[in-house]
C-alpha cells in the first residue's frame, strides 16, 4: 500500500523517512535501535524521491524505510552485535543482504538492538540494555488488570520482546519501519515476531546469503525477515534470495521471486500437527489457539492429521552442543588485533588476547565459548560433538519422513506463552531461558527448513500470540501462500499505541498501513 | 562427575577466556549435565550430519582475482599498527601457569 502511495505521489520518500525518524525518537524508551543513521537515511530518501519524480523507481522497495539487526555488517555504520567487543567497529563492507536492500532503493534507518552476539531469547542481554515490547504500551495490554500490581509498578510492568532479534521486531511492530532484518539460529526471528505481533520468516538454509552476517552457528544461521504482513515478507524474500558467490553455503538453484496467490481452496492441503510440540510448559491459551487453528483448516476442507517427530525432545540438547561448539570456533576471531576492542595489556600476545576477551565478552558469550571448548576436547569430541551431529541427522530425518508421507505443512505453536514481564524473565539465567523458549522453533534450524510465525490472536493479557508453519526445503512459496491464507482468516488486530495516536494525520495513515506491497 | 581443575585450566587456556567466578564453573557443570541427555538416544549406524546441504555440490568459482587491494580500509579498524602491519605484543611467551595466575581457579 505504501509503495503504491509513493508511486502516486501521495507521500514522498523524504516525508516517510522523516516521519519514521521522528517516531523512532518518540519511541526511544523501547530501546529498539542501537544506531540511527539519520543523515544517510535522509540522503537515501532524497535519491529515492528523485527517482519517483522522474517516474523511475527501482522497484517495490524503493523509498521504503527498513531497519537491520546489529549483527549484519553495514559499511560506514557502526556494527556492534550489542557487545563491548565491537563497540565503535565500523565495517568496511556491507552484508550482501543489506547491499541488496540498498540496491533496491530501500532507506536504511538504523541498526536494531539484540542479545549480545545474538545469544539469547529475550533481547535483554546486550550491552545497550534490554528492548521493550511495544505492546507493553498498547491500550490492549494496559487496560487488562495485572494481578498483584501497584500503580507505581506500572512503569516497570513492561514485557520483553523475545529474542534475539527483539529490536527488529519492536521496530516493525511500533511502525518505525516497514520491514526489518533479523537473524535466525534457534528461533531468533520467529520468537520475537510472535511476542511482538509481527510476521517472522526463517527462510530455508542456503537460500539467502550469510555474507556479512556475523556468524553464530555457521550450519544453522540464516537471515530472517520481519514484516507486518505475509505479502511484505514475500516481497523482501524476493529481493534477498538467490545464490551469492561470496557465501559458499548458498545453493546455486535459480530463484524466481514470486507473488503470493490468494488461496481460496485448501482442500488439497495436508496439514501435519506434530504431537511432540505439545511441550511441557505450553500455556493452555496457546494450546487452545493451536487447536482452533487446526480446526480452521479442517473446516475449510484441508486434511489435518496428527504426526510424530520423535526426536523433538532432544533437539534442544543437540542444539546446545552444536551451537556452543560452533560458537567457540566463531568467537576465536575476536582477539583485538585486527578490529574491535583491544585491551591495554601488552605483556604477551596471548595475555593480550585473554584480557581483550575478558573485557569484551559478557557472561553468556563466555559461558558458551567455554562449554563449546569442553565438548570439542579430544576426550569429549566423539561422545558429545559427533553424537550431537548424529542426533541432528535423526531430527532432520524425522521431518523428511513426515513430509514424504504426504504432509505439506506443519502447524505448531511458536512460543510456550505470551511475552513475560522483564522482571519475571531475568529471574532465570540466559541458558535456562533459551532452553525453554527455543524448544518449539529450534528443530527447523536443525533441519534447515523454512518456517514462519504468523500473529494469530491476543492473549488474555492483551499480548500477541503467534503460530508457526514449517514447510519443505525451498518451498517458501507454498509456505507463504498457506501463511497468507491463515493470516486472512484470523484478522489479527492492529496495535493501538497511544504515542502513535497523538501524531495521527494523513501521512501517518500510510505508516500505519499493514503492508507496503 | 565434576570437572577437574586441570580440565578447567586447560579450557581457560584453549579458549582464552576465564571462568570469572564460581558461577562460571557452575554454568559449565550444568551445561555438561544438560548435554548428557544426548546419550539416551540410540545412534547406532547413524552417520554424523555436518550440513543440511550435504547432498549438493559446493560452488567453486574460477580462480581469478576479483577483489582485494584494500589494505588501507582493513587497517582502519585496528588500534595498533605500523605501516601495513598489525602490531601485537611479543609472542612466544606462554600464559603463566595456574599457580602464578591471578584467576578464580587458583583460589578455588
Amino acid at each position: 500500500q505504501v509503495s503504491a502511495a509513493l508511486k502516486k505521489g501521495h507521500v514522498t520518500p523524504t516525508e516517510l523517512c522523516q516521519r519514521c525518524l521522528a517516531l523512532i525518537k518518540s519511541t526511544k524508551f523501547l530501546n529498539a535501535y542501537i544506531t540511527v543513521a539519520e543523515e544517510t537515511a535522509l540522503k537515501q530518501a532524497e535519491e529515492s524521491e528523485k527517482r519517483y519524480r522522474t517516474g523511475q523507481p527501482l522497484g517495490v522497495l524503493d523509498g521504503i524505510p527498513v531497519a537491520v539487526k546489529d549483527n549484519f555488517s553495514t559499511a560506514g555504520i557502526e556494527t556492534t552485535c550489542a557487545s563491548e567487543m565491537l563497540k565503535g567497529y565500523i565495517p568496511p563492507y556491507s552484508a550482501t543482504v543489506v547491499q541488496k536492500l540498498l540496491d533496491q532503493g530501500a532507506v536504511l534507518l538504523g541498526k536494531t538492538n539484540l542479545d549480545e552476539f545474538a545469544m539469547g531469547s529475550g533481547s535483554t542481554d546486550g550491552v545497550f540494555g534490554p528492548v521493550r515490547n511495544p505492546w507493553s504500551y498498547s491500550r490492549q495490554y494496559k487496560e487488562k488488570p495485572v494481578p498483584e500490581s501497584h500503580p507505581e509498578d506500572e512503569a516497570s510492568n513492561w514485557v520483553i520482546t523475545g529474542g534475539s532479534s527483539g529490536g527488529s521486531a519492536a521496530a516493525v511492530s511500533s511502525f518505525t519501519c516497514f520491514a526489518a532484518l533479523g537473524s535466525d539460529t534457534g528461533g531468533s526471528t520467529r520468537n520475537p515476531a510472535a511476542h511482538c505481533g509481527v510476521v517472522g520468516l526463517k527462510p530455508t538454509y542456503g537460500l539467502i546469503s550469510r555474507h556479512g552476517l556475523i556468524p553464530l552457528v555457521n550450519s544453522m544461521d540464516v537471515p530472517g525477515i520481519l514484516t507486518r504482513c505475509v505479502d511484505d515478507a514475500a516481497v523482501v524474500l524476493g529481493s534477498l534470495a538467490g545464490h551469492d558467490p561470496k557465501d559458499s553455503t548458498t545453493v546455486q538453484d535459480n530463484f524466481k521471486p514470486f507473488e503470493l496467490p490468494s488461496l481460496t481452496d485448501v482442500s488439497k492441503l495436508s496439514i501435519g500437527i506434530p504431537k511432540e510440540y505439545h511441550a511441557p510448559g505450553l500455556s493452555s491459551e496457546i494450546l487452545a489457539l493451536w487447536s482452533k487453528a487446526a480446526d480452521l483448516f479442517k473446516n475449510a476442507g484441508a486434511n489435518v492429521i496428527e504426526v510424530s517427530l520423535p526426536h523433538t525432545h532432544y533437539s534442544i540438547v543437540c542444539y546446545h552442543v552444536l551451537c556452543t561448539a560452533e560458537v567457540a570456533s566463531n568467537m576465536a576471531r575476536f582477539d583485538g588485533l585486527e578490529y574491535g576492542h583491544r585491551s591495554d595489556m601488552n605483556k604477551s600476545t596471548e595475555s593480550m588476547y585473554a584480557a581483550t576477551r575478558r573485557e569484551g565478552f559478557n557472561d553468556v558469550v563466555r559461558g558458551r565459548i567455554l562449554s563449546g571448548n569442553y565438548f570439542l576436547l579430544k576426550q569429549n569430541y566423539e561422545s558429545y560433538f559427533v553424537k550431537a551431529q548424529k542426533v541432528r541427522r535423526l531430527i532432520a530425518n524425522d521431518f523428511m519422513k513426515v513430509f514424504r508421507s504426504g504432509v505439506d505443512i506443519l502447524l505448531t505453536p511458536t512460543t510456550l506463552s505470551d511475552a513475560v514481564p522483564y522482571t519475571e524473565f531475568i529471574k532465570e539465567d540466559n541458558r535456562t531461558r533459551s532452553a525453554q523458549d527455543d524448544i518449539l522453533t529450534q528443530a527447523a534450524n536443525m533441519a534447515g527448513l523454512p518456517a514462519i510465525s504468523v500473529p494469530t490472536a491476543l492473549s488474555e493479557r492483551g499480548l500477541p500470540v503467534g503460530l508457526q508453519f514449517i514447510g519443505r526445503s525451498f518451498q517458501e512459496k507454498q509456505l507463504l501462500t498457506v501463511a497468507k491464507w491463515f493470516e486472512k482468516q484470523v484478522k489479527f488486530p492492529m496495535i493501538e499505541l497511544e504515542e502513535v495516536k497523538r501524531h495521527d494525520h494523513g501521512v501517518f495513515q500510510h505508516q500505519k498501513s499493514a503492508s507496503f506491497s | 562427575q565434576k570437572v577437574t581443575v586441570d580440565v578447567l585450566d586447560h579450557l581457560e587456556r584453549l579458549a582464552l577466556v576465564d571462568f570469572r567466578d564460581s558461577e562460571g564453573v557452575e554454568r559449565l557443570q550444568k551445561a555438561i549435565q544438560f548435554a548428557d541427555q544426548l546419550h539416551e538416544v540410540n545412534t547406532d549406524g547413524v552417520e554424523p550430519m555436518d550440513s543440511v546441504l550435504e547432498d549438493r555440490c559446493l560452488y567453486l568459482r574460477e580462480d581469478d582475482v576479483t577483489e582485494g587491494n584494500c589494505a588501507k580500509e582493513l587497517l582502519k579498524n585496528a588500534r595498533e599498527k605500523v605501516e601495513e602491519y598489525f602490531v601485537a605484543p611479543p609472542g612466544n611467551i606462554p600464559l603463566p601457569k595456574l599457580e602464578e595466575r591471578d584467576t578464580y581457579l587458583q583460589s578455588s
